[in-house]
């Protein structure tokens, strides 16, 4: 995680577009300014940065499906449960699933998983379009190919 | 009223906890009912689901800005009702 640049994605570590899932990976840092605030003494990770590894690693799937012509935008987020406490260090698997494509907007579900067991997840509906600016594009292009996203999307993952 | 008026108000009802008796077919879905852009992504998802459809909603927002329909066409719950009716059969045929 890049928490200084809210990139919380490392890595995507699987994408089946057929199957509209992808699987990432993210590491909590071990030291950040975040942690002296929440909390001292007893550093966590905050649920709404899981939120975002979450929404994140959905946005990927949906750029991906739509062939890095669109982007996603958070748009809401529901049934989010947090079942134990992330800490520095933890590394994190995060996978998200498409359950519904509609016009403009798609509806994922997201979870995190540390050492197997699920620490959090939610249902996630993110709005579907056309990158703002050139410049975006490229910045995001950027960004995929540092977390490792294929140059050629497949078409069956 | 068509069912299909029915489950679309049954829908909004639910989603956006409206009382289902002021939920009329002329009842206009933003300007009535003043239901916004993003609870209006939770109707379309129930609507596409109860209905196996999807709503064109960028296609019609499209036709909005570009002053070729009125959002009655699509917003005015009896003529949402009459554009799904006509998915549904474009979808059958």
């Amino acid at each position: 995680m890049r928490l200084e640049y809210f990139q919380l994605i490392d890595r995507i570590v699987d994408l089946k577009l057929a199957d509209r899932e992808i699987a990432t990976e993210a590491t909590v840092p071990t030291t950040n300014t975040i942690f002296e605030g929440h909390f001292p003494g007893f550093p966590l990770m905050p649920g709404v940065l899981l939120i975002e590894a979450m929404a994140q690693t959905s946005g990927w799937l949906v750029v991906a499906v739509n062939r890095f012509e669109r982007m996603a935008f958070l748009a809401a987020v529901k049934d989010a449960k947090f079942r134990m406490f992330v800490t520095p260090g933890h590394k994190l698997s995060v996978e998200a699933k498409l359950i519904h494509e509609g016009s403009g907007y798609v509806i994922t579900k997201a979870c995190i998983l540390f050492d197997g067991k699920p620490i959090c997840d939610a249902a996630l509906t993110l709005r579907v379009l056309d990158f703002p600016n050139a410049e975006m594009k490229l910045r995001m292009r950027e960004a995929a190919a540092r977390v490792g996203f294929p140059a050629e999307v497949p078409a069956n993952g | 009223m068509s069912s299909t008026f029915d489950t679309i108000a049954n829908i909004i009802a639910e989603t956006c906890d409206i009382p289902r008796d002021s939920i009329k077919p002329e009842s206009h879905a933003i300007n009535d009912l003043g239901i916004d852009s993003l609870d209006f992504l939770d109707i379309a998802f129930a609507i596409d689901k109860a209905f196996g459809i999807k709503l064109p909603l960028e296609q019609w927002t499209q036709e909005v800005n570009d002053g070729k329909a009125t959002t009655d066409q699509y917003f005015v719950l009896k003529n949402l009702s009459a554009r799904i009716d006509e998915l549904v059969a474009a979808k059958g045929a």
